[in-house]
């Protein structure tokens, strides 16, 4: 995609404003629609958007592909060290009134924020995996057949 | 009534996007329709006051999916195969599905009915408690989160295990289509 100029100007701009979206939806996520399952999709969209218009190699360079793998797994174990973190304070597994006992709302929110940011890391990790696994391959369509 | 003839609206334009995506050939058209009905979908879903699933729904139905199909129709043919075979046992199979589907839903309470099941449940405890237990706006992030967050730990869980299963899937292949390049090349040198 060399040639396109446009393409490349506007995804320069719109890649930071899609980052910065996508935090929004993951810490807003208490008080509008959202979470950490959109979060990650959009902060998926940002890196595959650099990907298609810039190429493989460049989105590799800012975002390795053994980082990615990495933050797969690193999700889940956010999410399921909470709940043992839980269980440490003495509360039941997953129960979020473990983080602030005076105020168990507090804690909630709390416990909230943590699984949040476990499902969005794990969704950015799976749904940038996939992209990389499928662009990786070498296309059998040539760019003018489209 | 407005709300009404948004409905029809978009009912509308789903079922002829629909019918555009079974009659086309040509597979990049395909892709990109049904990103437009995910996002139909999305707005009936605005409509239906379920934000949460919109978002969701514009997100990956129409982001996230349209650009993995259109990565996976570059590594496969531009164009739909024509089918040799009769279209008639196919048919018949969808037209007992669907009947199967409607007869279901002539079981189902009406739209927004107070005594329907999903609202006699722990849907109104959840709604009368969740501002004293959780303090959180957003009662779906609540109820996610946090009533339920053994099962949205349990989905965390399937999107990791459905991410790994792809790259063991395509990398398998890849390792696959090496032996075989190399394969074919092998007689070439012989000769």
């Amino acid at each position: 995609m060399r040639h396109h100029l446009i393409l490349r100007v506007v995804t320069k701009l719109l890649v930071g404003a899609i980052i910065l979206f996508a935090f929004y939806v993951q810490f807003h996520g208490d008080y509008s629609p959202g979470g950490g399952f959109q979060a990650g999709v959009i902060m998926a969209v940002a890196f595959i958007l650099y990907g298609i218009v810039f190429g493989l190699r460049k989105v590799q360079a800012v975002f390795p592909t053994w980082m990615v793998h990495r933050l797969m797994a690193l999700g889940v174990l956010v999410y399921a060290g909470t709940g043992i973190v839980s269980m440490l304070f003495g509360f039941d597994y997953l129960d979020y009134g473990a983080f602030s006992p005076e105020h168990p709302s507090h804690g909630q929110h709390t416990g909230i924020l943590a699984v949040e940011a476990g499902v969005g890391i794990t969704v950015t990790g799976v749904m940038i995996a996939i992209y990389y696994a499928f662009a990786g391959r070498p296309p059998r369509i040539s760019d003018e057949e489209w | 009534m407005i709300e009404t003839l948004i409905n029809l609206v978009l009912f509308t334009m789903l079922v002829a996007t629909a019918i555009a995506v079974v009659t086309i050939r040509r597979l990049f058209a395909m892709v990109m329709l049904s990103g437009v009905f995910s996002l139909l979908s999305a707005l009936l879903f605005v409509t239906l006051d379920a934000v949460d699933v919109a978002f969701t729904e514009a997100a990956v139905g129409a982001g996230i999916s349209t650009v993995l199909m259109l990565a996976t129709l570059a590594l496969t043919s531009r164009t739909e195969k024509q089918s040799s075979r009769s279209i008639v046992l196919p048919l018949t199979v969808v037209t007992i599905t669907g009947a199967a589907i409607i007869y279901g839903t002539l079981d189902m309470p009406n739209f927004g009915d107070a005594n329907a099941p999903a609202q006699l449940g722990v849907a109104a405890q959840y709604m009368e408690n969740s501002p004293h237990d959780i303090d959180v706006p957003n009662v779906v992030t609540a109820i996610l989160a946090s009533y339920r967050g053994y099962d949205t730990l349990g989905e965390t869980a399937v999107v990791f295990t459905a991410g790994a299963g792809v790259l063991v899937l395509i990398s398998g292949l890849q390792g696959r289509r090496r032996r075989e390049d190399e394969e074919d090349e092998d007689p070439e040198v012989n000769s």
